[in-house]
Formats: structure tokens, sequence, C-alpha cells
């Protein structure tokens, strides 16, 4: 047991730190928000799982993806697709021309199911479909790309690219995936109203029980000889392959996970907010996810969950402000980030030893001359922050 | 063209040309079991090409590398290694962020797939060959010390001994004293004539003296052909040789 534990976290203010935020999201903020809110909460944690994705991708083995989006987008149409045939039972679309099929493929004149939609009535296959669709996506990209050694820029590009191409491709077949409006109108998971603020509530601690549970899985990850493999690969990858490692095949199985990880955040936020479309999963978005993470920390799995929140609050509180102005706080921030902390919020913490030697004798003396009394920093009472 | 057993590497014929370019022309080499087998030659000769060329770096355009009859031309550079070479390259290539032990662990071969990686576990016979190869380096006071510290040498002495955590029956070291102290090169020469009792060895180098040292046998490469072969009295003795190379 205390062997997994060390495994998971190098120090105690890691653990301790984790914790924390485990309290934070599964206690204070139950008790301390409305359902409505916490229901915000619950969306910008779903971007976390493809925060936790991109730390391994991005932050750990160099690889910069600039389409998460797309396996978000994926895992969150594997499960509106089964919502949305559950909430196109034959009794309730008794109006359409075509009763029981979803109303979107009624107003284009579609007639009958098309055949990829068929395996979607299946709760089983949906959420099978969730974790392989985009893992599988992932796994055949990021091996024609690794194995002919591209990287870098190039595959930035690429990933946006396709980024571009999903979400044109399903707003340009509106009979086929709802187009650029999306899925709407999801009711019921096998029967239960997922719209009822119980629901949003059980929905909110499943999806943060998950990451939680993702985030340990990653940090697992980060600490064995793989997590060690994948920073050698950011850092020497031609040492790395002749030491007889598949470097390629050791990329494509992460930018994999990643996606997989993505596909579950998908599918959770389709749950919390009760429909999917491609503006959610286009180039902007795919770039804010990096952006989430960037700001977080991209080393640091709790970093990267915790800039997830604080972006998307910002976004939410300015954007209902100052709606123009937002956008360019965003990128702003980005490059502030970039620029000053390229380790995120989580590498600040590594900064706080050499603030407080900085601050300490200062703070001595300003209290010898003042005779003020002003808190010491020699005790260690600086609370740990999240990492 | 028959499989002499005491020889582990045969090259036959090998060659690569950039946009019509010959870097390599018609080079054929034949490493014996535990040689120190050393290329010399002038600046541009192709020495590092042709180590390329054999572990699949660079892909040749003609011949054949076989390595104890197999044929390792067109494998993929992994799959080379695995097969029984190693590799270490001109500048030192270490992980500057992991310690010397971390270096030589991640080097070990058990569990270089991914769920290899995943399920890896420090035992203790890992530990042991760790602590054994950082004895040979030279390095065993300096397991727990970040790589990015260690002195040139130190660091070239390192990725000799992630080599050797490999176990392979070939290393290939390109230029391994370049930049070291004259202490350093003499502490090298013992390495490789240590490590060369179990294994074969190719060696890129210009310093003469060091050849001397330490090779069994010399190829002198010029222009990307080969221009002699032989011992170390032999080749330095040769007309052609002394024109190049070694009376500049």
């Amino acid at each position: 047991m205390s062997s997994i534990v060390r495994t998971l976290f190098k120090s105690r203010t890691e653990a301790i730190a984790f914790i924390l935020f485990g309290i934070l999201i599964l206690v204070v903020l139950p008790l301390a928000l409305p359902v409505f809110r916490l229901n915000l909460i619950g969306k910008y944690l779903t971007f976390g799982f493809v925060a936790v994705g991109l730390v391994l991708l991005w932050g750990r083995c160099g690889v910069l993806s600039l389409g998460q989006g797309v396996f978000f987008g994926l895992g969150g149409y594997c499960m509106a697709m089964f919502l949305k045939l559950e909430a196109s039972d034959p009794v309730t679309t008794a109006i359409q021309s075509t009763p029981g099929i979803p109303d979107f493929m009624d107003w284009n004149q579609l007639t009958e199911l098309p055949w990829f939609w068929e395996p979607f009535k299946s709760l089983p296959f949906s959420i099978f479909a969730v974790f392989v669709i985009p893992g599988l996506v992932a796994f055949l990209i990021g091996w024609a790309m690794f194995r002919r050694r591209v990287g870098g820029v190039y595959f930035a590009i690429i990933t946006q690219a396709m980024a571009l191409i999903l979400s044109l491709g399903i707003d340009g077949n509106q009979g086929y995936t709802g187009g650029r409006n999306g899925i709407t109108d999801l009711r019921t998971l096998w029967g239960w109203d997922i719209r009822s603020e119980s629901a949003q509530q059980i929905l909110y601690f499943l999806c943060c029980v998950l990451l939680l549970g993702v985030a340990l899985g990653a940090k697992y990850i980060i600490n064995t000889r793989l997590g060690r493999v994948l920073v050698a690969i950011r850092d020497r990858e031609e040492r790395v392959r002749f030491s007889g490692y598949d470097v390629a095949m050791i990329r494509t199985a992460v930018f994999a996970f990643a996606a997989m990880l993505s596909g579950l955040g998908g599918a959770l936020f389709v749950l919390q907010v009760g429909f999917m479309s491609p503006s959610i999963i286009g180039i902007v978005p795919s770039i804010e996810m990096v952006i989430f993470t960037a700001v977080g920390g991209r080393l640091s799995v709790l970093g990267a969950i915790i800039g997830c929140l604080i972006v998307n609050l910002g976004k939410t509180t300015f954007s209902e402000a100052y709606p123009d102005l937002w956008l360019y706080l965003m990128g702003g921030t980005f490059i502030a980030v970039v620029m000053f902390f390229p380790n995120g919020l989580a590498g600040l913490t590594d900064k706080f030893p050499a603030a407080r030697n900085w601050l300490a004798p200062r703070l001595e003396k300003l209290r010898a001359k003042s005779g003020l009394n002003i808190p010491s920093l020699n005790k260690t009472n600086v609370i740990p922050d999240e990492h | 063209m028959s499989t002499d057993n005491s020889n582990v590497l045969e090259v036959e014929g090998l060659g690569v040309s950039f946009d019509g370019f010959k870097a390599v022309d018609d080079f054929s080499f034949y490493l014996a079991r535990n040689h120190v087998h050393v290329i010399i030659g002038p600046n541009g000769a192709g020495k590092t090409t042709v180590l390329d060329l054999i572990c699949g770096k660079t892909q040749a355009t003609s011949g054949s590398v076989k390595f104890k009859g197999r044929e390792l031309r067109g494998q993929r550079e992994y799959k080379i290694v695995r097969a029984g070479i190693g590799r270490k390259f001109q500048n030192p290539s270490i992980y500057e962020n992991l310690t010397v032990f971390e270096n030589l662990e991640i080097s070990h071969p058990t569990g270089r797939g991914v769920f290899g990686c995943l399920m890896f576990r420090r035992t203790r016979e890992i530990m042991e060959q760790c602590r054994s190869v950082a004895a040979q380096i030279g390095l065993t006071e300096k397991l727990d010390t970040e790589a990015g510290i260690l002195s040139h040498g130190q660091k070239q002495w390192l990725e000799i001994g992630m080599l050797l955590m490999q176990e392979p029956e070939v290393i290939m070291l390109d230029e391994p004293v370049a930049g070291m102290s004259v202490r350093e090169r003499t502490e090298t020469a013992a390495l490789l004539r240590r490590i060369s009792k179990d294994r074969s060895v190719i060696v890129i180098e210009h310093d003469m003296e060091f050849v001397r040292e330490i090779a069994d046998r010399v190829t002198v490469m010029h222009l990307g052909k080969i221009l002699a072969e032989g011992s170390m009295d032999k080749v330095s003795a040769d007309p052609k040789v002394i024109e190049v190379y070694i009376g500049h």
C-alpha cells in the first residue's frame, strides 16, 4: 500500500495538495454552490480530462496536439447519439413524418436511421465507443505521423487541420449529425432524467470521482518507467531510440491514451450540459484546451486541472461582463504564461522556497526597525499550494 | 560471401548517396569478435555516415549489413539495437535531469514496450547490474548525481555505460575521446580494452596516439571509400594514407 502511495506522490506536499483538491471539489463546492453553478463547475472539470491527457502528451512527451477537441467531440458525440436515440422513441416523435428517428433527421427528409447510428441504441456499446473510437482514431493518426517522424509544429498543424475537418464535416452533414445546431434536447439515460437537479448532482460527483481517478492514474504513469521514458523522449529522442525503445509506438500509445481520456471528458460534458455541437470541438476550443493546460502547468496533473477551472471561471465571469475583451485577455494570459511562467501556475510553487528565502530576512529587518508585530516567515508555516 | 564465425559483423558493398553525392561508396568491412576496430580518415570521409548506415539511422542505397549472418539493412533502429548493436553519439547524449543511476536503469533492456515500461519494477538484479556497470566506467561515487553536472569526460563514460547496460555484442563509438584531458584519454583507452574482452567495438577517432593504443585493426576512409586497412603499423606506413591524411 505505502509503496503505491509512494509511486503516486513524490512528496507529502503533493499528496496533501491532491487531498485538498479532492475535498474542494467533492465537499466544499457542492455545499457552497447552487446546483446551477455546480453544474458549470462540472462542465469545466470535463475539460480537465483533456488537460490530464495533455500533461502526459505535451508536458511529459513533448508532443503538442492542437486537436484534442476532436477526441473530446468524438466521445461526446458517441454519448449524445445514444441519448438522442433514447429521446426519439416513436411515441414522443409521433408527429414526425418518420417517427422513431431523431428530429433533425426528419427535418432533413431522412426516412430511416443511418447504419452507423444503429449500434448507439445500446448503452454498453456507446460507453465502449466513448473510449474506443477516439482511441482508435488517435492511434491510426498517431501511427501514421510518428512512424514518419512527423513532430513538433507539423504535428500541431495536422492535428489542428483534423479539428477543422471534423467540425466542418459535422456541420455540413446535418441529416446525419445534427449539423451546426448539434445534437440537442437530450433527456434520459435508461429512463433516468438527466435534467433533474438530483441527476445533475449525481453526474457532478461521478465526473469528480472519475477525474480524480484519472488524475491518480496519470500520476502513476508519470512515476513509472514509462513516465521517465516519456521525458527522455521529449529531451533526447535519438538516445531513447538507440536504447532500443520504439519511440513511434510509445508516442502513438500516449496520444491514443490522451484521446481516450478526452473522449471520456466529452461524454461527461454531454451528460452534464445536455447537448453536443461542432462549436465545442473545433479549432478554437482545441486551442483553448491547450491554454488551460499551459496556464495550470503542463507538467503537473493537478495544476492542469486547476488551470481548467481558473481559466473557465475567468471566461464565464469576464465574458459575461466584457464579451469583446475576453478573447484578448485569454490570448494575453497565454502569452504571459509562456513567456514568464513556462511551467504555469503549478510551476510557481517551485519558486516558493526562493521567495521565502528572499522575503524572510527583509521582514526580520523591518520588524527590528519598526517594532511592529510582523509575522515571522522563518517557521515553515507556508501552506503547500496545489501541485 | 559465406558467414565466417570469427566475424560478428560483415558489411559488404555498403553505399549511400545524398542527391547524387556518394557519401559512402562500396564500403566493405569485417568486424572480428572481441576486436577493437578503428575507422580513421579526414573530415568528410564518411566515417560517421558508416555508423549511421549500420545502426539504421540513415538508410543505405546499396550493399548489405549482416550481423551474425542476419541481414540488418532496412530494419528499424530499435530492432537493430535489440539485435545487439549499441551506438554512442559524438556529443555526449545522456539524460541530464536524471541521476547516473537512472540513466543506467533506463538503458536496461527489460520492459522496453509500452506495457513493459508500465510494469517495470526495479529488481535487485537490475540494481546490481547498474552498480557493476557504474564501477566499470568509474562512476560508482556518482550514482546519485544528476548527470547534467558531470564533467564532459564522465558524461562520455556514462553514455558508454548506458550502452553496456544493453549488453550488446557490438558497440559503436563516435569520437569517444574528443575534448577529453590526457588522463581521461588514458582511462578511456583502458576502459575500451576492458569492454572489448567480451564484445567487439568500432571506434571512430582522430587522435592517432589513442588509436595506436587501442586498435586491433584500422580502416582508413577517404572520400567515402576505403583507402587502406590493416594493423596500425601497416596503415600508417602506407604511402596513400600518408598522402591524404597523416602527412598533413
